[in-house]
């Protein structure tokens, strides 16, 4: 049934530390990697080889720039599904293939009865749903769902393969719902924010933002300004070598 | 900076020229502009077709009228299933009813064609069949109409002028539709010249749907992508106005084919100008013309299309000009 279950017993979710991350993608590749050969029907490319090169991928690091002058910074943005507690994209769905699951609030597709309209895509405000290009099915992350209960796997790797793949330890996985847990501590502790709030969707993956950079301050302070160092004109001997140059 | 279309002194587009837009796709076009006038039409019949209205509006042929409602309707319902990569699944859609927008009008469409064509083809012309065909209509209507309204995600849509919209529409395409077939039944005995009625009734569906298409479209041009900024949709933004700088891939993918679709929206501000006319002042004017002129059928067979064609427009910019919160992570 695609309505929204009134509770959920456990929220299991995700914590993205942005102050980590350093963009390496291993988490982006080891998602695809896994859930290509897990649960479902392939994570498919179309043109893998070609010239337009396009696929269905369930977590994408994007690279923003925030900012202006010395406080400008470069973050990247893990994005996968969130596990929205009122998942827009869950009622919408005609077919009940979308639902979420009261036991963990996971939220899924249930590829026998996703019919391609697409329209969960378009109720998702982040972008988390991607249509498979060969399958005609919606994919989305399942947080690993056949891995975090998968007792044929060694208990280290029962989490999402993304969290377990990255080096810097960027992402965190577990039970929102428990106090105790790393995500809830984490959370908790460095403030950690739902993206674009305003959608009323209750995410429940958190985002850590980066901490402030005391040197930015200082610069600042000091009338600093890195900028002004970016496009320098040569003095001296640089310069003469420079007009000298200009001339032949 | 984008730059901003203001080309146009009225109904002029304020789109940025480079900005993203839904993906305008040619299956749902056809379905929301063909089955809105079906609907539209099953809905006058049911309000008008039985043997008590007769006296209302003698001049609507049933069975003519029944077969254009049925054909547009379902001509539209086959053409959204062109938008399922799995169609074939597409029955799975009747099931969830009680949460989805889609699924009601899976429903409620099927089900109007239905009625209408016991009213019409099993002769059960009575009251209670008329008004359960008009509310089908009104609710199927409504229903495609929520399938958009309802997505927050897109804030051009969220808004219930969009179901006005859809519904005003739907009763200018199925009130037209009536005309035109009156028009071509005036010398049938017992029947007298084109009630002019029904092309008032027409004139001023189509005059109300384009005013609301107006007013849809100057909402449109200050929503943008509405409470949602790539500072609340990175959170970055106490760090700065936010940028992307490094995108996640370097092809396409499926959230910017559908999403992020980039068209040339140099021509919005002429495009709804070609849809006004066609869609509302040719009409009109052929109405007037065919009221003027007493009898005149077929004049009126001429504003149809038109009228058509200038919905099917604005329904391409529909898609074309709305944004989904979803390019905030791609500018």
């Amino acid at each position: 049934m695609t309505s929204l279950p009134a509770s959920t017993d456990r929220r299991l979710g995700l914590v993205i530390d942005l102050d980590i991350c350093v963009g390496c993608q291993a988490c982006v590749v080891n998602c695809k990697a896994w859930n290509t050969g897990g649960y479902g029907a392939p994570l498919a490319d179309s043109e893998p080889w070609g010239e337009n090169p396009s696929g269905a991928w369930l977590n994408r690091v994007h690279g923003f720039e925030a900012g202006t002058g010395n406080a400008a910074a470069i973050i990247h943005f893990p994005k996968s599904c969130l596990h929205c507690d009122d998942a827009p994209c869950v009622t919408v769905c005609p077919t009940g293939a979308s639902i979420k699951r009261s036991e963990d609030g996971i939220v899924l597709v249930d590829e026998a009865k996703c019919m391609g309209c697409g329209l969960c895509a378009w109720a998702c405000p982040y972008g988390a749903r991607e249509m498979d290009p060969a399958e005609g099915v919606m994919k989305k992350c399942t947080l690993c769902v056949d891995r975090i209960y998968n007792e044929n796997l060694p208990e280290i790797d029962r989490e999402p393969a993304c969290v377990r793949t990255c080096p810097a330890n960027a992402r965190h996985f577990g039970d929102f719902d428990d106090p105790d847990s790393p995500v809830s501590r984490l959370t908790r502790e460095r403030g950690g924010v739902d993206l674009m709030p305003e959608q009323a969707t209750r995410p429940v993956n958190k985002y850590l933002l980066p901490t402030e950079r005391d040197g930015a301050a200082k610069l600042e302070a000091d009338g600093f300004n890195l900028a002004d160092y970016a496009d320098r004109e040569p003095h001296g001997i640089l310069a003469w070598v420079d007009r000298a140059l200009e001339r032949i | 900076m984008p730059t901003v279309n203001r080309m146009g002194f009225w109904l002029g587009s304020t789109a940025p020229l480079n900005a993203f837009s839904m993906h305008p796709a040619l299956s749902i076009i056809l379905f929301t502009t063909l089955s809105g006038a079906g609907l539209g039409l099953a809905a006058v019949i049911g309000l008008f077709g039985h043997p008590d209205g007769s006296a209302v509006v003698p001049q609507l042929p049933l069975l003519p009228a029944a077969v254009c409602a049925l054909l547009l309707t379902g001509g539209g319902l086959v053409c959204s299933l062109f938008h399922l990569r799995r169609p074939t699944r597409a029955w799975r859609a009747l099931s969830q009813w009680r949460s989805s927008w889609l699924s009601r009008e899976g429903i409620l469409a099927p089900a109007a064609m239905l009625a209408l064509a016991a009213l019409v083809f099993l002769d059960q012309y009575r009251l209670t069949v008329g008004l359960i065909l008009f509310l089908l209509c009104l609710g199927a209507t409504y229903a495609t109409s929520m399938i958009y309204a309802q997505l927050r995600a897109v804030p051009a849509w969220n808004t219930p002028q969009t179901a006005l919209l859809f519904l005003a529409f739907a009763a200018a395409g199925g009130l037209l539709t009536a005309a035109t077939l009156a028009s071509f039944l005036p010398d049938t005995p017992g029947l007298q010249a084109i009630d002019d009625r029904f092309l008032i009734a027409a004139t001023l569906a189509i005059l109300f749907a384009w005013a609301i298409q107006a007013l849809w479209w100057r909402r449109l041009d200050k929503v943008g992508t509405g409470a949602s900024t790539p500072e609340t949709a990175t959170q970055l933004g106490a760090i700065g106005p936010v940028r992307l700088l490094e995108p996640p891939h370097t092809g396409s993918n499926y959230l910017l084919d559908e999403m992020g679709h980039k068209i040339a929206r140099r021509h919005a501000t002429k495009l709804r100008h070609i849809a006004l006319t066609a869609g509302g002042l040719i009409p009109i004017a052929l109405l007037l013309l065919t009221q003027m002129s007493g009898t005149t059928p077929g004049i009126t067979l001429l504003a149809l299309p038109a009228h058509l064609a200038g919905v099917a427009i604005s329904r391409w910019l529909f898609f074309a000009e709305a944004r989904h919160t979803v390019t905030l992570y791609y500018s």
